[in-house]
Formats: C-alpha cells, structure tokens, sequence
C-alpha cells in the first residue's frame, strides 16, 4: 500500500508535497513561521537545498532553477517578501521555465516578527496567481497543483499559508508513490522572455495579463475551490484557516471555499451568491476576497463585523457573526479569570552570549536614569542603541532595556548612520547579529564607509541563526544539508570594505567587552566590535555551575541587572538555580559581582 | 452547539519552554491519530528558544475543524506549572478537569521585585470556580525521584492518560513513545509514564 497517514505540520506538508511534485532545488532564509519547509526540503538528499544569504537571492537563486527547466521551491515570511519583491516582479515579468512556487508565511497576530501585512496583495501587484491551503492535506495536495499552474500559464505560483496553518499539525494522506520522473534540464536563449530591456519588458506585459485572464477561466472550474451545499439562508466565502473557524461556527451552512485566491472565479461567486439569501466572507487581515467581490457586484458583509488584524479563532468569528445577525446571540458565557497575573516575557537565555555586551551598553550613557520602566522617556540618553532583528531584540526588555530601534533586518546600521548625520550629540551604536549583518548589514556598513559615518556596530557572533532555531549561514561554514563549506569571515567582510577600526572580543570576557566598547566610542571614528560566543542553546558543557556565597552577597541587585533567568531573589536573597546555569561556558555574574560573592559552586554546600 | 461527537476531547497543555509540553501533545496526538480519530494540534510558542510561555492545543474527534480550541471549552487543562495554568483558566469548559504540576518557576519580574507570583490558593480557587475536577500534582517531585526531572513531561502524559475517555492500548502508548524518544532513555520515560499513572489511579477522577 502506497498510502499513509500521518500528522504533519502545514510546513512539512509543503515539503513533502514539492519533494512529490519533483522539486529539485529549494531555497529560503529562516523566518518564523516558515522555517521548517526548507529545513524539512535539505533532508531529500536527491535535491538540491540551501539557506541562501538573504531572501532577495533566494529568489533570484530560484528563478535561475526554474530557467533551467527544473521545479524549484522559495519559501520565507510574509516580510521575506518584502525583501525579494524586486526579483519576485521580475520572475512576475519574465514568467518560468520549470514550475516556480513561492511559499509567503504570513503571520496574523504577530507571534514572531517585526509586524503585520496580508501578503495576498503581492499577487496582484505582480498579476500572478495564488493558491490558500487550509490544513495540512490541502498544503500537501495543492502544492502538485501549484507547479502544473505555474507551468501550464508561464508564471511563478504565490502559494500563500498563514502561522495556524504552517504550524499546527493534521492528519494527511500521503501517497508516497507519486514521486514524479525527473524532467529534463536546459536552458534556452530566448532574450524576449529573459531579458528585461524595456522593448522586451513590454512585450511580456500584456502576457502577464492574458495569463490571468486565462486562470481566472481556470478559477471557474477548478478543484481548488469547492462549494459546500447546506443551508441556503446562510453562504460562507473563506479560506485558509479563517474555513476551519467558520466551520465550526456555521455548522449548517453553505460554503464557498477558495484554494485559488487570485484570481477570484466571478462566475461561480454570482452562482454561489444565487444560491444563498446573506453572504458572509471570513478571512483574516485585510478585506481582500470580499473587496474583490464586491466589485463584481455581489453583496456581501464581512470586515465591518471581523476585525482586520490578529488572528481570527473560534469566539472571534462567533462573535462577529452574531454581531452580523448570521446568528442569533449566544447565552453570556464569561471566561473565567484569575486577574492581573505576571507576565513571562521571553528572556535571553541563561548563558547567553549576547548578555554581557548588552550588560555593558546598559552601563553607558546614563540609560539606566534616563529610561525608566514605561519604555518612554522625553531625554536622549548619552549613548543611542540602533537594534535589529533576532533574539537580541530580547534586550529591549527589563532588565537591560538596552535597544532603541528595532525595524527589519539590517536597519540597525543604516539608522546608527541616519542618526549621526542628522546631528544627534549623543554616541550611536548599532548592534546586529551575525546571520543579519549577512543577510542586508554588509550594504548597511559600505554606507558608512563610504559616507564617513561615525558610528560603531557591533556585531553579536553566535556562529548560527539562533531566533528561528539554529540554522546555519554564510558565516557557520556548514551548509543547509550539511556539507561543509566556505566560511565567510565576518572580521575580513569587515576589513575588506575598508573599516579601520576592529576589535574582536570574547563574548563571556566582560573586561574585554568593556574596554572595546570603550575604546570603540572614544575613537569618535567608523568602529566595528565583533563580540563572538557559542549560543547558549547548541552549548552543551555546563560544568562548574556558579553559586551565591550568601554570607559575602549585600543583595545590591547588580547580578540580576544582566536579566539571567538562573539568577532569582527569594526572600530577599539572590540565589542561582543550579538547573539552569550555564556554569564555566559563561561566567558573567561572577565577573561583575562588586563582592565577589559568586564563585563555582561547592559540592555538597 | 449540537452533541460532542464520540471521543472528542479538547486538551490544551501549557507551561514553560523547556518543559517537554510540545513532546507530550506530539505522542497523544499519534496515539490519537493511530486509534482512528481525526486529530488537530497547534502550538504558541513566544519569540525565544527557552523560558518562555507555552501552550500545545490539542484536539481530537471524529472531525475536528479549527486547529485553535475556543475559550471556555477545553475539556482537559494540563499545566506544568502553576502561573500558567492559572494563565490559562480562561479556557477550561465548566467541570472539565485541571491537573497542575506543583511547581512554580517564578518569571524574572519576581526576582526584581516588580510582580508577585500568585498564592496556590488563588490558583486552586480560580479553578474551583469553574470546576470541582481540580487536582494539584506533586510531578516535578515524583520524577525527581525517578532520577531524571526531564520526564516529567512523560509523567504528566501518564497521569492525563487516566482521564482520556479513548481507548488506548499500552502498546498503543509505548508507540507513541517510542516514535518520539530516543532508545536509549525510552524505558526511563516509560516507567515515568507508568508513574504517572499510579499516581492517578489514586484520585477519584
């Protein structure tokens, strides 16, 4: 028997399904929630995977796959996209050879990422079309769809999930039989097609509109998009997770439910329409499907009653639908509560080795006077702290509340150079971490090479992308399927764009990270400080594990001032829980205890 | 709401990072899938890798839909630690069952003395508002006695299997387990699911 079932994440699902389809090269860049379809692609060793520098190669790394016949996976966040909307209108523009599917992870709600945006309106900008699973069977099916699309009309497929769907986990039917033959692989010289001369670029315009018009045809009849006959009184238009929600809200109900979502099937929508007395459309984020609809004519309610941010679920749409009159009120149930409870941020971990260069830059300038808890404050303080994206975000929070900025990858450096220029009395610093200065923080710091920026980055070196679960890149020298590679030196990169002034220092050595910090700001020239330490998480040792000598300790609080989730006050004592320090591989409470009241731990003490 | 279709059981498990939660809902929701029902799981997790709050909805039935369970209607609340099992009191269906491990791991706002962790008896309260299945578990402890406090995710499955209206075989369960857990430590989590499920057998569900 060649098929099975099995639970598999939304994620897994796409990976199995492009693995089936006979995608031979997939590329991405870590970003939650999409993470896992490329880490999940690198296990089929009978392709090629890679974790390429940023999104935007990615991209262009798939369109050359795709030009040489062969079906080819891209896969990132919604805000990945971002970063590769000038190659993706490109691949919009020239269309493909072998099939191009581009996976966009949205994330409704904002559980990991640095904001919110409905990326189904990159289909329209880039006139191509995009298919929405809901669950992990229709990720797995859809995906054969989306390359016989992207083939059969000449254009890259926008294959669209949202968080719920590439995280959670359902039941699919796999067939594993269905591995497809090998196709064959070669390019051909066709300069109208793959060179973008505005003489050639035109030529493909109306192409990329006829290619709509022709699925939309497409729209009308296919499987994708399927009508659930119920009761008349009341038509659902959904898709994505916003179907399953609906589901269960409207257990009787008629639904129309999208796969495809661009371009929308009007004949089959006026049908559907015909069918039902009200019609409802739930979707998450933007009004996206019921704008488009109501274009055509067809009344519809939808987003006056849904809210167009954060993640729909089961109350929510219940809620809107009874505020709608689709149902009638609901008895008052009140949720239990229990009031006002401690919040559990997120922390850097115990042996983290971006914890001590914060702890120092929380030292400076004065930031612990000026900035008080509220996160607000009128007064610039002495030293500014351009941030970026990746666990070190987390130093945004008390203890350290050692960030300013924080807006997408690689922004530090470009808004540290903003800042001087602009005439800030205060030192700016910008902090990025490794697999970020490659992915955009390389361009950032030519700026200010070039534009003789007196700022300093420093630039946080775990060896790994840490935030989305270790992967590898450019600087680990292992590639995404484990082939050791060329490693890109950060310090060479540095010097090699011109950048005089360098330090590298050990991320657990709070003196050397002081002083080069030090040293770095009263340069008052470009300075770069490369702060290096294995991530606290891939880091196995924990010998020595440090303890409180509490007849020494004076309770000043400065330990906890590092915001260590191993060091804790109970009764007024600081004590460290043996469980979760890291012991020798870190070391920087000892360091900057004034009593030297913490040492290796006593056994038996 | 029509009637709850056979089986269909909603469990959402919640504690913090590093605790094993995900690991737990992984093995009951193979469990599930292999004694023929339609199984839905989704897990929030926070932005770091450890220490963090979590949260696995697990559902199970004939179909399931959303992937999300609603608030007020989970039948099980399996909390590996009390702040958030508290956090999550809010979800629990009146006279569903709570099961809490009795352990606090207090977040760093307690350490700076800007928060005050919860007294249990405004923990339990909360609970006994709502349900008279209430049942505090001294897990971490008994683990602690089987050798190795990572099990204790295995333990509280154990303890949660006792309260499952599903029919599931031990050997259904040993793999399960054994799809998600090395062999090398697989007879220790087996002992500590046994464990669990002694210690279960005591109270009157």
């Amino acid at each position: 028997m060649s098929k099975i079932r099995k639970l598999l994440s939304g994620n897994e699902a796409i990976a199995l399904g492009a693995y089936h389809a006979g995608v031979r090269v997939a590329t991405a860049y870590p970003g939650t929630p999409s993470t896992e379809i490329l880490e999940n692609m690198a296990r089929f060793k009978d392709l090629y995977a890679e974790w390429s520098t940023n999104e935007k190669v990615a991209m262009e790394v798939g369109l050359g796959a795709s030009y040489a016949g062969v079906r080819t996976l891209v896969s990132m966040k919604h805000v990945g996209l971002n970063v590769a909307a000038d190659p993706f209108m490109a691949a919009a523009t020239t269309g493909v050879h072998g099939g191009l599917v581009i996976v966009s992870a949205d994330d409704p709600g904002i559980h990991s990422s640095q904001g919110e945006q409905d990326n189904r309106h990159f289909a329209r900008l880039g006139r191509v079309p995009m298919i929405e699973p809901a669950d992990s069977q229709e990720a797995y099916d859809f995906v054969t769809t989306a390359y016989e699309i992207s083939e059969k009309y000449d254009t890259p497929v926008l294959f669209r999930i949202t968080t719920r769907v590439a995280h959670s986990k359902s039941v699919v039917e796999v067939d594993m039989a269905t591995l497809r033959a090998e196709r064959n692989k070669y390019f051909h010289h066709h300069v109208e097609k793959y060179v973008m001369l505005p003489g050639h670029a035109r030529l493909r315009v109306p192409h990329m509109h006829n290619r709509m018009a022709e699925i939309t045809a497409l729209a009308e009849v296919t499987p994708l998009n399927q009508v659930i006959e119920g009761d008349n009184r009341t038509g659902i238009i959904s898709s994505g997770v916003g179907y399953e929600y609906a589901r269960e809200v409207f257990p009787g109900a008629s639904f129309l439910k999208l796969g495809l979502i661009y371009p929308l099937p009007p004949k089959l929508l006026q049908r559907f329409a015909g069918q039902v007395k009200k019609l409802f459309v739930v979707e998450e984020l933007d009004p996206f499907l019921e704008e488009t609809i109501k274009t055509m004519g067809i009344k519809v309610e939808g987003k006056q009653h849904i809210p167009r941010h954060g993640e729909l679920n089961i109350g929510v749409v219940r809620h809107a639908a009874v505020k709608a009159e689709f149902l009638p009120p609901a008895g008052a149930t009140t949720a239990a509560t229990i009031g006002d409870l401690p919040g559990r941020p997120p922390l850097l971990c115990a042996g983290c080795p971006h914890a001590g260069a914060f702890f120092v830059l929380s030292t400076i300038g004065k930031r612990s006077k000026v900035l008080d808890a509220s996160g607000r404050s009128e007064k610039e303080s002495g030293l500014i702290i351009t941030g970026d994206i990746g666990c070190y975000t987390l130093a945004t929070y008390p203890p350290l509340r050692a960030m300013d900025t924080t807006a997408c990858m690689g922004a530090s450096i470009g808004q540290a150079i903003g800042l001087v220029k602009a005439g800030v009395t205060s030192k700016v610093v910008a902090v990025i971490g490794d697999s970020t200065f490659m992915h955009s923080g390389i361009t950032g710091l030519i700026d200010a090479v070039y534009n003789d920026a007196s700022i300093t980055v420093i630039i946080l070196d775990n060896g790994t992308t840490a935030m989305t679960g270790h992967q590898d890149h450019p600087g680990s020298g292992i590639s995404a399927q484990g082939a050791t590679t060329q490693k890109v030196a950060i310090e060479k990169v540095v010097e090699g764009v011109g950048v005089k002034n360098l330090q590298v220092v050990d991320a657990f050595d709070m003196k050397a990270i002081r002083s080069a910090i030090r040293s770095a700001l009263d340069s008052g020239q470009l300075s770069v400080v490369i702060v290096r330490g294995k991530c606290a998480v891939t880091n196995r040792v924990r010998k020595n594990k440090r303890r409180v000598d509490q007849d020494a300790c004076n309770d000043c609080g400065i330990c906890l001032m590092i915001g260590c989730p191993a060091i804790q006050k109970k009764d007024g004592r600081v004590y460290i829980e043996a469980g979760t320090c890291m012991g020798d591989a870190c070391g920087i409470c000892q360091q900057i205890c004034p009593k030297r009241a913490i040492g290796l731990e006593v056994k038996g003490a | 709401m029509k009637s709850r279709d056979q089986g269909k059981q909603d469990i959402l498990m919640v504690g913090v990072g590093g605790q094993g939660i995900i690991l737990a809902s992984d093995i009951l929701g193979d469990v599930a899938l292999d004694i023929g029902l339609d199984v839905k799981k989704t897990d929030t997790l926070g932005m770091a890798q450890r220490g963090g709050s979590v949260t696995s909805h697990l559902r199970i039935g004939q179909k399931v839909w959303s992937p999300l369970i609603n608030a007020s209607e989970a039948d099980i609340l399996l909390a590996f630690e009390k702040l958030e099992g508290a956090r999550w009191v809010g979800y629990l269906k009146p006279g569903g069952a709570v099961i809490i491990n009795n352990m606090a791991i207090p977040p760093l706002s307690i350490s700076l003395g800007t928060q005050v962790y919860p007294e249990d008896e405004a923990i339990l309260d909360s609970f006994r508002r709502i349900t008279g299945a209430v049942y505090l578990v001294d897990g971490t402890e008994r683990v602690a006695g089987l050798g190795d406090a990572r099990t204790l995710n295995i333990f509280m499955l154990g303890y949660l299997s006792r309260f499952l209206p599903l029919k599931i075989t031990d050997a259904q369960w040993e793999k399960g387990m054994a799809r998600h857990l090395p062999a090398k430590i697989l007879d220790l989590n087996k002992r500590a699911f046994e464990a669990g499920r002694e210690t279960a057998a005591g109270v009157n569900i």
